[in-house]
Parts: C-alpha cells; structure tokens; sequence
C-alpha cells in the first residue's frame, strides 16, 4: 500500500524528483552543480524517511506549533534600552556613515 | 583532588568560605586549558583576560559579603550564546568574525550568580549535528579516548566539562544536542521544559524547539546551574511567566513512591547485549531504589524523526534568512543585491546548514506546505498526547539518551545515520518536556580501546524539573558510575 491510497492526493517525494536549484533560489542558496547532484540525492533520501508520516492518521488532529502555553505578549508603547547605533553598526560587513550599505537595488 | 576537579557546588562553597579564591580557581583553570586544550579542542575562544577580570569581580563580591551560589566556577559558554564583546560564530564561517553587542540572560543570569566564563565552546555549525564534526571552526575530541566524537552540538561544552576545563557547560537542546553529548562525555546534561531558560541572545536554530540547559559532572551541579539561569525573562515572548521553584534544595536519595515509565516502543535488546545489558541493570536499578517500574507506550514516537526532520528545517530555514552579508558577519560582493545574498550564503554556510535550510524552505513551499510542514504539525500533537497518556500512568521515564557510546570521527558519514543519534531524544523535545541524561554506565565499543560511557535519560512532565533532578540525583547517587573511569589526559592539574 503506498501513501496515496491512504491521503488521495498527499504527494510522496520519494518518486518526485526534488528541483534542488528551484528551492536553492527560494533559499537565496547558490549552489555548485556538485552540490545539487549531492543534495539532491540526500533530501531525495531524507523524504523517502519523512514519508513514513504518510501512515499516521492526523485527519482530526490540530497542529501544534508551540507545545507549552503561550500568549500574544503586548507592551506599552514606550521608548526603553536599546542597543545604540555606532553598536550596531561596528558588526556590519560594511556601513556609510549611519547607514547598513548594500548594493545597488534599483536599476538606473 | 585538583581545585578545577572538583563539583561546581564545592568551588563555589570553598570561594564563599574563602578558603581559595576566584582568583586563583581562573588562574588553575586556565592553566589547564593552556596544557589540554591543544588536544581536546573544545573552546573556538579562551577568554584569558575577561576571565580574569571577572573572577576579580567575583572575590570583591565575596569580600564585601555578597552570597554567590556559582562562586568562582569556571564556565563554558556555548559559542551560539552572546557574550557581549566576545567573539560569538555559533560554529560557523557565516559569523567567524561576529562580536556579540550585548550578553544572552541565560549568561548573564550565571554571572550575576558568580561564575567566571573561561572561554566559548565549539559546536555543531548553527547547532546542526550530533558529534561536533559540522562544526566550520574547529575540532573537539571526546575526553575519554581522543579519536572518538565528544557528540553534539553541544560537543566543546560537553568535552570542557569532561576534560576539568569547566565546571559547568551551557548547551542549547533543539533535538539532543545537551542530553546526547552528556551521554557520550560522562556528564549530566539537563534541558529543562521548553520556555524555562529565556533564549534571549542564544542565536536561533529552531525556534519552537531550541531551549538552553547545562550541562555538569554531577546533578547537584545542574541543579544549581538551572536554578541560576532559569526564570521569567521579558525579552524572550516565549519564556514562561511562572515561578521558578529552586531545585537543588529537592534532591533525593531514594524513588520510595514514584513510579518510573518504561517505554515499549523502546525496548533495548537491538542495541546489542552489552548496551542492553548496561540499560537494563538501570532499570533494576530504579527499582533497587524503591520505584516501581510500569511499562508505557509512546505509539507515535517511531514518527519522531520524520517529524523533527521537517519542523527543525523549517524553522531553521526561515531563522537563518537573517544572514544575508547586510548587518553582521561576511559578505560576498555580487553584481547585485540577489547575487550578494546567494554569494555570501555559499560561502558562508556548510553542507549540513545548507541541507536543513533546503529541506525547511522545500517544505514550506507552495504546493508542499500541507503534506509536509502542517502534517509533521499534527504528528507533534500526537507525539505530545502519547506522553500525556503515558503520564497519567507514571511519573517519569526512562530509556537511553543514546543508541550507543560516541562513535569514531568520520563514522556516520550518511546524514541520515547522524540524524538517528538523536532518536531517544527528540520525542521529549517535541513535546516540549524536562528530561536530562544521567551517567549509567560503561561499554568498549567494538574495536574500541577504551571503556565509554552511556547515559539514561530521564523525562518528567512539563515544569516537573524538581521531581526530574529530585529523582535524578537519588539514582546518581546510588550508582556512582561516573567516577569508574578517568578521562584519556594526562595533564590534569598540570601534573
């Protein structure tokens, strides 16, 4: 018996072909052709083992994102402590005066 | 016994009596580094002078009557936890260079408390592993025989314990990565219930799973370690805002009245007969100290792994967008903003970050969300349940913190037989529960020298950290096993 049968349309990654440089471009990832060959067969490899969760019955199950209780935590919008900004910018890989300096975003 | 072998508890014992001083409890550590840590690796940073500076802190304190329950003690800190002007990598190239601008709680907390922070320790790159070994910076070896992995990714604070280069380590747990290398390093690593210990400045791996702890050669030690670093914290939203109830004044001597779970799922015999053999003498154990042994199920928590495999990713993936060569550490120039994010992430992370940032972005993308993210969603619900009915027949749980001793460098070479490591650990961590890795025992490998030792891990309800360490520290001190066997050194106390 494979997964579809039980989940109709639950997809099974262990017979689809992972586009390893499609995600690697969701991810900001560049990636040698080396790597997407490796990876490729590795994430194959780790899905064929995440498919198993394909046999358990979660049809009237919640999702649980957070195991303990939890709550919105909200504040007066005050001003507190914070760390000041020559601080900050002493981390950067490079800064223009009070500035965080990137290339050129928007073409000329 | 050398000064820096002693417990955290008697260090700080003697320096509030005065009978020996910060001063001179950092000078013998330090020394000790110098001579040892050559070979054991297991700090990226020794802190040499801020070391110094602090224990002199620490003796004025004392002086001027000031109670310190951690005086002097010697710490390690985890190099993901920011100490502010340290140098802070979280074992990786991304962050080789990255000065912490201001210091976690869980490490505050500590020093307000009196320890001295002799240097930050190695780890698994952003946490992701269980021996060390992805670790982008460096190499750490187990102290107890020097070709086999301390385990991870807790690995350098783990080996510093082992090797008397600390007294106690922080570790962050996000599937095993305190309880794991404990086991391996013949410590007690305790992660407490998710949100205990504020992660303010520990930097993220996954979010909903990520929880700091320490880890020590004795319970006691750990004891006094959570009791210092716990508590509410405003700065962390998903800290708990309940009392901490303080720990170490609950430690046991016997199990009279608990009844302790043994989990079907979980049985031994496939470990092989001399790790089966050391797991069900623990048992016997238990009993031996007035517990009775029920046995539990956990159905659910054979779906573990397929489970962490996806939520861990997922939150990994979107926690380290972050790091993108704009605000702190490397950047590799691009012909664009685009090319600058892709080029410096390439460079910056190594394979196993870049595998789990792939399998998280994967399994939140259009189309795959549902089958995956959601679902292994769902199957945490369940895993959670189990322990909520397993619960309700016992008070804690035993079974092993590991499926056996630290392995030799370069043995799993397979991510996904790196990944099993952790299969004893990561139902708890789903679940968000306490639960810890005690010293249970001694096993030579195949083909191994050396005897090394295992551990047992026992799990308590959510916020029943008292009752854990309670129970913890009966068995500890019934067995006795960590003393049986010294670390491979030769230079202890510069002997």
């Amino acid at each position: 018996m494979n997964s579809h049968e039980i989940n109709g349309s639950y997809p099974t990654l262990s017979t689809e072909k992972i586009d390893v440089r499609y995600v690697a471009k969701l991810a900001r990832l560049a990636l040698t052709d080396d790597e997407v060959e490796r990876f490729g067969a590795q994430l194959g490899d780790l899905l064929e083992h995440v498919d198993t969760l394909a046999k358990l019955d979660v049809s009237k199950v919640a999702a649980t994102a957070q195991v303990v209780e939890s709550r919105n935590v909200e504040r007066e919008d005050t001003i507190g402590p914070c760390l000041d900004r020559e601080t900050v910018l002493e981390g950067a890989p490079q800064r223009q005066g009070g500035f965080f300096r990137v290339p050129r975003i928007i073409a000329e | 016994m050398e000064i820096i072998e002693r417990s955290a508890a008697q260090i700080a014992r003697e320096v509030s009596a005065r009978t020996t001083s910060a001063a001179e409890v950092t000078e013998a550590a330090l020394a000790h580094v110098a001579a040892v840590d050559g070979e054991i690796g297991s700090y990226l940073t020794v802190l040499n002078d801020r070391a110094r500076d602090v224990a002199a802190t620490v003796d004025a304190r004392i002086a001027a009557g000031e109670r310190l329950p951690l005086a002097g003690v010697p710490l390690a800190v985890k190099d993901n936890m920011c100490l502010v002007g340290t140098r802070t990598t979280a074992g990786s190239k991304i962050l080789e260079h990255w000065k912490a601008p201001y210091t976690a709680t869980a490490v505050t907390r500590l020093l307000d408390a009196g320890c001295v922070p002799i240097g930050k320790a190695n780890m698994d790159e952003f946490a992701m592993g269980s021996s060390c070994e992805n670790s982008a910076l460096g190499v750490t070896r187990n102290p107890y025989d020097l070709t086999r992995v301390p385990g991870g990714s807790s690995g350098g604070s783990a080996a510093s314990v082992a090797a008397f280069e600390a007294a106690i380590g922080m570790g962050s747990d996000t599937g095993g990565s305190i309880r794991e290398p404990a086991a391996f390093c013949n410590l007690v690593g305790f992660k407490p219930t998710y949100g205990r210990v504020s992660r303010y400045g520990l930097i993220a791996f996954a979010s909903s799973l990520d929880q700091i702890g320490p880890l020590t050669r004795t319970v006691e030690d750990s004891a006094l370690a959570y009791d210092a670093m716990g508590g509410y914290d405003p700065m962390d939203s998903t800290s708990i805002d309940r009392p901490l109830e303080p720990t170490a004044p609950s430690l046991r001597t016997d199990l009279r009245g608990l009844k302790v779970g043994i989990v079907r799922e979980f049985a031994t015999g496939a470990l092989g007969g001399a790790i089966d053999a050391v797991y069900k003498q623990a048992y016997a154990d238990l009993k031996a100290l007035g517990a009775e042994l029920v046995e539990v199920a956990l159905p659910t928590a054979e779906h573990g792994l397929a489970t962490y495999y996806l939520i861990a990713p997922a939150e990994c993936s979107s926690n380290l967008a972050r790091f993108d060569g704009v605000r702190y550490g490397l950047r590799v120039d691009g012909a664009d903003v685009a090319d600058m994010y892709e080029k410096t992430r390439a460079a910056g992370f190594g394979p196993e970050v870049k595998r789990r940032i792939l399998i998280g972005t994967y399994a939140l993308s259009s189309g795959y969300y549902d089958a995956y993210y959601v679902r292994a969603q769902k199957a945490r619900t369940l895993i959670a349940r189990d322990f909520d009915t397993a619960f309700a027949a016992c008070d804690l749980i035993a079974c092993p913190a590991a499926s056996s001793p630290a392995f030799q460098f370069n043995s799993k070479s397979d991510p996904y037989s790196m990944y099993l490591m952790d299969y004893y650990t990561i139902p708890m961590s789903l679940a968000g529960l306490p639960a810890l890795s005690v010293p249970c025992g001694w096993v030579t490998p195949p083909g191994g020298e050396r005897p090394m030792p295992m551990g047992l891990q026992l799990c308590a309800p959510l916020f029943e950290e008292r009752l854990l360490l309670g129970a913890a520290h009966a068995y500890e001190q019934a067995t006795k096993h960590a003393g049986a066997h010294k670390p491979a050194l030769t230079m202890v106390g510069g002997r």
